[in-house]
C-alpha cells in the first residue's frame, strides 16, 4: 500500500493529484508520497488546493485507490460513464 | 407565481455583487478557506468529490417556463448538459467552476432566482405541496405563506448563525404531500371561523436521529405566523447544541426539553417578540396572494377524456390527478424513466418541459420531493397531446408512486460524505422490477435509497427505505421497512444486518413477494400489510 | 469530514480586554470603566461595564440595566450565533448604551451584527474599514424587523 496526496483545485473544483512537482488532473501520475513529507503541509498553507488528504492506494499505473470512495473519485461518477476523466 | 418587484429584485442583484466580491478575495487570498467557505455555503456552493456542486433555490418548488429555460442553458453553458432536482424541490449542478460562478448567479438573478441560503447553518428553502393550487383538498393556497417566510428568513440577522441548518414547509390539506412531519417546523393552514390560521409543528426530521415532530400549536392565525416562527427560532438559535453537529438540529432540543417545555418557551418569547411589528401588514399578505390567484380557466373546456390510446390510458390512471376545476388535470412528469438516474434531467429535456408548460400549463411547472416534475393546470382535452410530446423525450413513464419511482440522493457517485452509491442500487431494483403490469399489481410502492446517515434520500420515510454504509472502505446496504412522509406519518425500522448491493436488490425484491403473498387484497399497499403484521414474515422471506 | 460543521460551542472566550474598540459607531465617549463577567457585575453595583459570553442570559442584566453602560458580547467563534440573540434581547428590552461584539468578529458579519444593535466592535482579527463602508452600504433594502429600526420592505411597499 502507499499514499497518494490528493485534493480539489480552489478554481474548477477539479481533483488533483500530486505527480511529485506539480498538480495533475490524472490518477495515473499520482505518485507515492510519504507521510510527513512537507508538501502537505505547503499544500494546506498555499490554500490552492482544498481538503488536501494522503490516501491509500495499491501500486500500479494507475494505481489502486484502496476505498470505494477514492476509486470514484479518481475516475468519476459510475453512472455517467461519458464523463469519467481518462 | 410571484413577481419580483424593484426591492427583491435589488436585494438579488446586491447579494450577487457580494458574493463576487467574496470570491475575488479568496481567489487573492485575502481570507481563508475557513472563513470562505461559511460564505460559499450560503449561496449554496458546496465542494463535492468531483468539483464544486451549486444548489439553485425553487422557492416552494414553483418555476415558470422563463426560470426553467435558463436553468437549462446555464446547464448547457456552465455544467454538463444536465441537472439534479432534488428531494427539497431544488436543483443541483455538479460541475461547476468557482470562477465562474457569479456570472452564473447574475444569470439566475435576471430571472428572479437565486442560491441564497440553500446550505449553511440558516433557514433553508421554504417548501410546500406540489399540487398547490390546483388540488381539491386544499383550504387555500400554501404558497403566499411560503413566499412570505422565503422574505422573512432571507439574510434574517438573528438567524444566520443556527446551530444547524433550519427546513420548514407549509402546506394546506390534511391530505400531506410535503412529508410536513419531518420538517424543522412545518406549518400546516387551516380555517377556523371564517379565518385562516396555522397548525405549528416542531422538532421534525431526519438524519441520524429521525423524528416525528410535535404539534405545539394548534392555531396561530396568518397574521401572527411570522413572529411565532421568530420565537421558535430565538429559542433554538440559543438553546440548540453546538457541542455535538449530530446533535444540533431542534428536534434534539424538543426531545430533551420535552414538547411541554420546550412550547412553554416559545410561548414566552412570542409574548415579547408579538408586539415588536415582525409581522406584516395585511396589505403586504393582499399583495402576495394576488400573485397566486387561480389561472383564468377556460370553463368551456370538457370534462371527459378519451382514453382509447391504451398506453395513454395507463399513464393517465397512474400519473394524473383531479384538479379542483371541472376540465382540468394535474399531470406528473416521471424523471425515473428505466435506465435513468433519478431526479437527473438533460438541458434538451427542461427545455422541452419549459415550453410545454407554455403551451398546456400556464407556463408553470413544480418540482415534486420525490424528485419529479408536476404541470398542474392542463386541460383534460390536452393531456393527449402533452403525452405524446413527453413520450418523445422519456418523460412519460406511468410510474408515479409505484416501485420504479425511487427517489435516490447523489450518494457516493458525487457527494462527499456519502457511504455508498445510491443511485445504481436505485437503478438495479427498478430494473428488476420493469415489468408494467408487475409494478401495477404491487401498486403503490414508495422507495427510497440514501448514501449516507444524513439521509438526503429520505430513507427514513420510504414504505422499504435503503441506507449505504461503509464497512471497512466497501459499501453496504441496510434494509428498513414501513415509513411515511405523509400524514401516516412513520419511521421505517431497520430489518436487519445489511447487505451487498446485489443483496439489498434481491432482498427488496424478497420483501416485496412476500408482501404479495400475504396480503389482505390486492387493494391493500405494502405499508398497509406491513403495519397490520409487523417485520416478522418479511424478515422471514429475507433472512430465513 | 462533514463541511463546516465543527462544533463550536466550549470554544476558549478571547481574552477581557479594556482597550476601546476598534470600530465604533457611537458619538459619546467610550465607557473607560473595566469590563466585568457577567457572573460577578451583579453583585458589583460600581461596575458599568460587563462581558457576555455565549452561554450567559442577557436577561439576567434586565433588572440592573439603568447602570449598563458598555455591554460586550463575546463571540469566541464566529459560527458560534447566540451572541446574536443576546444582542437582540437587549436591546429589545430598551438598552440604548454601547453594545460591543468582540472577538472573532468577520467582515462579512458585519451587516447582521449593524442590524441586531451592536454599535461597536472589537475584532480579534482588524477589519479594513473601506471594506467594511462597502460591506455596511451593500445591501439598498431589509426584508426583516430588526433592532437597527430600517424599515422592512413590507413597510416601504405599503407607507
Amino acid at each position: 500500500m502507499i499514499k497518494l496526496l490528493t485534493g480539489n483545485e480552489l478554481l474548477t473544483g477539479d481533483v488533483v493529484w500530486w505527480n511529485g512537482s506539480a498538480w495533475s488532473l490524472h490518477l495515473r501520475d499520482a505518485v507515492p508520497v510519504e507521510p510527513g513529507d512537507p508538501i502537505l503541509d505547503h499544500t494546506i498553507a498555499a490554500e490552492r488546493v482544498n481538503d488536501p488528504v494522503l490516501i491509500d492506494a495499491e501500486p500500479g499505473t494507475p494505481p489502486a485507490p484502496r476505498t470505494a470512495r477514492e476509486k470514484i473519485r479518481g475516475v468519476g461518477p459510475s453512472v455517467r460513464p461519458d464523463l469519467a476523466r481518462a | 407565481m410571484y413577481q419580483y418587484d424593484n426591492y427583491d429584485q435589488a436585494i438579488v442583484d446586491a447579494r450577487v455583487d457580494e458574493f463576487r466580491d467574496q470570491v475575488q478575495r479568496r481567489l487573492a487570498n485575502e481570507i481563508t478557506e475557513d472563513e470562505f467557505k461559511p460564505l460559499r455555503l450560503m449561496n449554496g456552493l458546496y465542494l463535492q468529490l468531483h468539483a464544486y456542486m451549486l444548489r439553485v433555490a425553487i422557492p416552494y418548488g414553483t418555476l415558470s417556463s422563463k426560470q426553467l429555460h435558463m436553468l437549462a442553458h446555464i446547464a448547457r453553458r456552465y455544467d454538463r448538459d444536465y441537472a439534479h432536482f432534488t428531494t427539497r424541490q431544488n436543483l443541483q449542478y455538479n460541475w461547476m467552476k468557482l470562477h465562474e460562478t457569479p456570472d452564473l448567479l447574475a444569470d439566475l438573478a435576471s430571472v428572479e432566482m437565486h442560491a441564497i441560503q440553500t446550505s449553511g447553518n440558516c433557514i433553508r428553502n421554504i417548501s410546500s405541496d406540489q399540487f398547490a393550487g390546483a388540488a381539491a383538498d386544499e383550504v387555500a393556497d400554501p404558497r403566499p405563506y411560503a413566499e412570505l417566510l422565503r422574505q422573512w428568513s432571507s439574510f434574517h440577522p438573528e438567524f444566520s448563525f443556527l446551530p444547524r441548518k433550519f427546513k420548514i414547509a407549509v402546506t394546506a390539506s390534511a391530505t400531506d404531500r410535503a412529508a410536513l412531519q419531518l420538517h424543522d417546523i412545518g406549518l400546516q393552514l387551516i380555517e377556523q371561523g371564517g379565518e385562516l390560521g396555522f397548525r405549528v409543528l416542531v422538532g421534525g426530521g431526519m438524519g441520524r436521529t429521525p423524528m416525528i415532530g410535535h404539534w405545539i400549536r394548534e392555531w396561530v392565525p396568518v397574521r401572527q405566523y411570522l413572529s411565532y416562527c421568530e420565537a421558535i427560532l430565538r429559542v433554538y438559535n440559543r438553546y440548540g447544541r453546538r457541542d455535538n453537529i449530530y446533535k444540533a438540529r431542534i428536534k434534539i432540543l424538543v426531545h430533551e426539553l420535552g414538547a411541554e417545555e420546550f412550547t412553554r418557551q416559545v410561548e414566552a418569547e412570542w409574548t415579547l417578540l408579538e408586539p415588536l411589528g415582525i409581522d406584516a401588514p395585511p396589505a403586504e399578505y393582499d399583495r402576495i396572494v394576488a400573485q397566486f390567484a387561480d389561472p383564468a380557466y377556460d370553463t368551456a373546456a370538457p370534462d371527459t377524456l378519451d382514453r382509447s390510446d391504451p398506453d395513454f390510458a395507463v399513464w393517465v390512471d397512474q400519473n394524473v390527478h383531479a384538479h379542483k376545476q371541472p376540465g382540468y388535470a394535474i399531470a406528473t412528469i416521471s424523471l425515473k424513466p428505466k435506465g435513468g438516474i433519478p431526479g437527473d434531467a438533460s438541458s434538451a429535456q427542461m427545455h422541452l418541459i419549459a415550453e410545454l408548460a407554455e403551451r398546456y400549463s400556464v407556463s408553470e411547472i413544480r418540482v415534486t420531493h420525490s424528485q419529479n416534475l408536476v404541470l398542474a393546470h392542463v386541460r383534460k382535452a390536452d393531456l393527449h397531446a402533452l403525452w405524446s410530446a413527453l413520450a418523445e423525450a422519456d418523460l412519460a413513464t406511468p410510474n408515479l408512486d409505484l416501485v420504479t419511482d425511487i427517489i435516490a440522493c447523489p450518494g457516493l457517485d458525487y457527494c462527499t460524505l456519502a457511504n455508498a452509491r445510491s443511485i445504481p442500487v436505485a437503478q438495479k431494483i427498478a430494473a428488476r422490477f420493469a415489468d408494467l403490469d408487475r409494478q401495477r399489481d404491487i401498486g403503490e410502492m414508495k422507495i427510497k435509497v440514501s448514501g449516507c446517515i444524513n439521509a438526503c434520500g429520505h430513507h427514513h420515510a420510504g414504505h422499504i427505505g435503503i441506507l449505504g454504509v461503509d464497512k471497512k472502505g466497501e459499501e453496504a446496504y441496510q434494509l428498513s421497512l414501513g415509513g411515511s412522509g405523509a400524514e401516516d406519518a412513520s419511521l421505517a425500522k431497520i430489518l436487519g444486518p445489511g447487505f451487498s448491493e446485489a443483496g439489498v436488490v434481491d432482498a427488496v425484491e424478497k420483501v416485496i413477494e412476500k408482501y404479495r403473498e400475504v396480503r389482505a387484497s390486492p387493494d391493500e399497499r405494502f405499508l398497509d400489510t406491513y403495519r397490520r403484521l409487523g417485520d416478522a414474515p418479511f424478515k422471514e422471506a429475507v433472512y430465513g | 469530514m462533514v463541511e463546516d460543521q465543527q462544533a463550536v460551542a466550549g470554544a476558549a472566550p478571547p481574552p477581557l480586554d479594556d482597550a476601546p474598540a476598534t470600530l465604533r459607531f457611537r458619538a459619546d465617549a467610550p465607557d473607560d470603566g473595566s469590563l466585568v463577567p457577567l457572573a460577578d457585575f451583579l453583585g458589583d453595583s460600581n461596575a458599568a461595564a460587563v462581558r457576555l459570553d455565549p452561554a450567559d442570559d442577557p436577561r439576567t442584566l434586565l433588572p440592573v440595566l439603568d447602570r449598563v453602560r458598555l455591554i460586550e458580547v463575546a463571540f469566541p467563534k464566529f459560527r458560534d450565533g447566540r451572541g446574536y440573540s443576546s444582542a437582540r434581547i437587549l436591546r429589545e428590552a430598551g438598552y440604548t448604551g454601547e453594545l460591543r461584539a468582540a472577538g472573532d468578529v468577520l467582515l462579512d458579519q458585519m451587516v447582521f451584527l449593524r442590524r441586531i444593535g451592536f454599535d461597536s466592535f472589537a475584532p480579534a482579527k482588524p477589519l479594513e474599514l473601506a471594506l467594511v463602508d462597502a460591506a455596511l452600504a451593500r445591501f439598498p433594502y431589509v426584508y426583516q424587523t430588526s433592532s437597527d429600526g430600517r424599515p422592512p420592505v413590507w413597510a416601504l411597499r405599503h407607507g
